[in-house]
């Protein structure tokens, strides 16, 4: 017998002949709550991600400051990244050694959650490239829309049926592994830079979802 | 009311004073104390020590014992756990369907000490008086099988004249359990080190419990380090008026 | 009673007896303090956050729910799980045991060429021992999470689910890269920082230069074929992104349903391991991504065994989030250790066992005070202190007789009557006949033992 066909027929002999209970849901579902965008804000602090909150019409001009902050000269982008985010970005397919030699990257995101303050990439989306690109440099800056936000993790596994390669990000990179101490920064990008384009602060959001 | 004791094997082998303090506080309290003569033990150690088939003779016997009772009373948190929690399970698990729904109904009928006088008296003040520095081990079976939360500590601190203080990491666990401090001595007595260390800091003269077999141990360590605290159980506490 | 003939699992498992190891690691005072200090910061950690949450119970009964319901058909998911896995481009592999799963692994290896694998910290791995088994043919399997770095640098093993090093202190670390880190700097400091950035720079080279990569799953959802590994540092997305090859190893409990179940389980694990809101990195791959070849190896292992056992199977719900070690006191004092498996700490006092069978494990069940704290804090809701009962039943029915079942056997005979059970105590036999017949050597060493009243309780009562 194959090892599959003999597993399979040990399991069959092991189980037990009852049906457990339905699953209980009672805990808060998707669609149960309002986004709060303030408690986003907080919580990605919280990881020490650098945040700015803007107009969704000054979202090109806060991320040219936010790389000329960091001093970054090299940046890349996603390739399906608006052109007016970090204009001089290189938005070509780049190799793992080209990206080690980048200062920055920059990419939108897919959904992101308020209350843990996590922002998942859809790796299939063009403005948020291959799971290289924001991995290998050290400065990851992500824009994230307010409609782009939702309230907790239930709302986010919802929005994300069916999008086959994610990463979720929760600040930057992050060891507890000594003496269960937080040291941030281990393989993963040092830094993690958020911006958000709010509708509540008077712009206007000009940029289709690009799915 | 009329309140079955479930007076315990270790209460009445060896600490017979907690079972008499037991009685006296609830007479004192205007009810009618009986012993059903036919009580031994619940048969925890045999369970938790892996003997569960030499366990159901004399879970038999306890749940025959208090079959008639109104109500039973017992000064042991993890006793009252192992009616409540083990008894039924114990007897199906043999295939003994009618022991077990007997046990069941036993168990409903059967209350730690706290939790009669909080729940089914609904008292919070004893009347009692103990003029002492005082310190309260919550024990594990209570806080964690009974979820009697804080009923010992409110019963406590309405006692006049005490000085009740706080024990530091109060819900760890002493290292008793049962045969483990026998089986496993090494790893009980590092558990019972951070106890006493805990209660000694307090600067507590007497250290207090829910259940007399907790208390055996951290007294036990307790006056092997001469240390000069006293363990006494809540009833015993309790039980003292002006 | 053996499970109708379920072979037990094999691999690293089982150790010298829990209170003979204990007894070794009790005495090492720095051992103490580095695990008291550790497991303190984290159970605060935990609280607080769980607390955040208004519908914790809520979570936590359809955590164990979701579970169950995979355990009650786990036969079906798993055909569905290898169904969207092959559908993908994913090559699925199945092994009995631990040598046929290093095997299967080992020549998926040596087919690529290399000489060197890179590693996702995986208990599975772990578990069966593939490390060795790849350094038997000539691999050099590179872990990469900073704890299993210390642990293999330090030539050590691991004592902790979720933070393997957790025995060791920043200065014991600091020593461990000194002596063993290629080009490590010679002034390196004990800083968690420095420490950090110091394996940052040892495997940069190797996660853009080795081409194999295995990892584990936390979790694999049956209806689509997604696969999710949730970690903090960046080196599992090293892992499972730049490598051509990626390799798998999934203990065949590891399944949730469906996508969905996803919402409960994100929510559960980091917030009872880490005690975050989330962990830094959640990776989900839907098949090969990225011009990957992708391989899953399901591994049996002795899961079927314990899934066979009606009182036992709810082990199997383990999400391997540590909550139950950190909170253990028992596991506070001894470290992981003692358990001489690659599962410490009470869940791994319930799990070795049924892997093995309870005859390679006996003294494990014994390792609890039974203080239920572990089943406070799991987040699927196994009940550990009522399962270590339960597989003290089944150790001592395994063994033959011994002073200690003659002993329970008379002590049950006297306690199921009250008149034999007088004599017995009124005798003043109870505390002389306890401390002469049960060994008590143990409890003497460092506590008095009770001395028997004058008069019991009963004939107290009857006297009044």
């Amino acid at each position: 017998m194959s090892a599959r066909d003999e597993v399979l027929a040990r399991v069959r002999r092991a189980k037990g002949p009852d049906q457990p209970p339905p699953v209980p849901r009672d805990y808060r579902a998707a669609g149960t709550r309002e986004v709060d965008l303030a408690l986003f804000a907080e919580r990605l602090r919280d990881y020490r991600a650098r945040v700015r909150v803007v107009p969704a019409d000054r979202v090109a001009e806060t991320v040219a400051e936010a790389l000329r902050e960091r001093g970054a000269r090299t940046v890349v982008a996603a390739p399906g990244t608006p052109p007016e985010w970090a204009p001089a970005a290189i938005r070509t397919p780049v190799g793992v050694a080209d990206l080690e030699r980048a200062d920055a990257v920059v990419t939108g995101c897919r959904v992101a959650i308020a209350e843990t303050g996590t922002i998942v990439l859809d790796h299939d989306a063009p403005d948020q490239g291959p799971r290289a690109l924001t991995l290998v440099p050290d400065y990851h800056l992500v824009v994230v829309r307010e409609e782009q936000v939702v309230a907790g993790v239930p709302d986010a596994v919802a929005r994300l049926a069916g999008v086959r390669t994610q990463t979720w990000v929760s600040g930057p990179s992050a060891t507890s592994d000594i003496e269960l101490e937080r040291v941030e920064g281990v393989h993963g990008p040092r830094t993690l830079e958020v911006v958000i384009a709010s509708h509540m602060m008077g712009g206007t959001d000009r940029n289709d979802d690009s799915r | 009311m009329r309140v079955a004791l479930f007076v315990t094997c270790l209460v009445d082998g060896l600490f017979p004073d907690v079972g008499k303090a037991t009685v006296r506080l609830l007479e004192r309290l205007g009810h009618e104390v009986v012993v059903p003569a036919g009580q031994t033990c619940c048969g925890q150690m045999h369970v938790n020590t892996g003997y569960p088939r030499q366990a159901l003779p004399i879970i038999r016997n306890h749940v025959k014992a208090f079959e008639d009772a109104e109500v039973v009373v017992t000064p042991s948190g993890s006793c009252a756990g192992s009616i409540r929690h083990q008894h039924a399970d114990v007897a199906r698990g043999q295939g003994e369907r009618v022991l077990a729904e007997a046990a069941e109904e036993t168990a409903k009928r059967t209350y730690e000490l706290s939790e009669f006088l909080a729940d089914v008296l609904g008292l919070t003040d004893v009347g009692a008086y103990f003029p002492h520095r005082v310190t309260h081990h919550p024990t594990c079976h209570s806080l964690r099988v009974l979820k009697v939360g804080d009923r010992p500590l409110r019963l406590l601190r309405a006692v006049e004249g005490i000085d009740l203080v706080e024990l530091p990491a109060a819900e760890t666990c002493c290292g008793f359990g049962g045969t483990f401090a026998v089986k496993n001595a090494d790893t009980s007595t590092a558990m019972l080190a951070d106890k006493m260390s805990n209660v000694i800091g307090t600067g507590a003269g007497v250290l207090t419990a829910g259940d007399a077999s907790c208390l055996m141990h951290i007294g036990s360590g307790l006056s092997r380090l001469r240390s000069g605290v006293r363990p006494l159980h809540l009833a015993q506490v309790l039980e003292n008026t002006r | 009673m053996t499970f109708l003939g379920m072979p037990a699992g094999r691999g690293n498992l089982t150790g010298a007896p829990f209170p003979e190891a204990a007894r070794t690691a009790l005495k090492d005072a720095q051992l103490r303090r580095n695990l008291a200090k550790a497991t303190t910061t984290i159970r605060a950690k935990r609280a607080g956050v769980v607390a955040e949450l208004p519908d914790w119970a809520e979570l936590r009964a359809a955590g164990a729910a979701i579970k169950d319901q995979v355990l009650a058909d786990l036969d079906e998911h798993l055909v569905r799980f290898e169904e969207a896995l092959t559908a993908r481009g994913t090559t699925v592999h199945w092994a009995r045991d631990a040598d046929e799963a290093n095997r299967v692994v080992t020549d998926l290896v040596l087919a690529t060429g290399t000489e060197e694998v890179i590693k996702v910290k995986s208990m599975a791995t772990a578990e069966i021992g593939l490390n060795e088994a790849l350094a038997a043919v000539g691999v050099h399997a590179v872990e990469t999470d900073l704890a299993e770095l210390i642990v293999q640098l330090g030539n050590d093993r691991s004592s902790h689910i979720l933070v393997p090093a957790i025995h060791r202190g920043r200065a014991e670390i600091r020593e461990i890269f000194r002596r063993h880190m290629p080009g490590v700097d010679p002034d390196l400091t004990a800083d968690p920082r420095a420490l950090a950035e110091a394996a940052r720079k040892h495997l940069r080279h190797k996660f853009l230069t080795v081409d194999v990569a295995v990892s584990g799953a936390n979790f694999g959802i049956a209806d689509t074929g997604s696969l999710v590994v949730v970690e903090s540092e960046g080196n599992g997305r090293m892992c499972l992104t730049l490598p051509r090859t990626l390799i798998s190893v999934v203990g065949i409990e590891k399944l949730l349903p469906s996508w969905r179940d996803l919402e409960v389980f994100l929510q559960l694990l980091p917030r009872s391991s880490t005690g975050e809101r989330m962990n830094p990195y959640t990776s989900v791959w839907t098949g090969p991504t990225e011009g990957q070849t992708s391989h899953v190896v399901l591994v049996d292992n002795g899961r079927t065994a314990t899934l066979a056992d009606p009182d036992g199977r709810a082990a199997l719900r383990c999400i391997r989030c540590s909550a139950c070690l950190n909170s253990c006191p028992v596991y506070e004092r001894t470290g992981g250790h003692a358990y001489g498996s690659t599962y410490p700490g009470p869940i791994g006092a319930v799990l070795s066992p049924q892997l093995t069978g309870v005859v390679e494990n006996p003294t494990l069940p014994f390792a609890s005070s039974l203080c239920g704290v572990c089943y406070d804090v799991c987040p699927v809701a196994i009940d550990i202190p009522s399962m270590l009962v339960h597989l003290r039943g089944r150790v001592t029915e395994a063994k033959r007789t011994t002073p200690e079942s003659t002993a329970m056997r008379a002590l049950a005979w006297v306690m199921s009557d009250a008149r034999r059970w007088r004599r017995f105590t009124r005798l003043g036999k109870f505390g002389r006949t306890a401390s002469r017949h049960v060994p008590l050597p143990g409890w003497s060493v460092a506590r008095d033992v009770p001395r028997p009243p004058e008069e019991t309780f009963r004939d107290w009562w009857e006297a009044r």
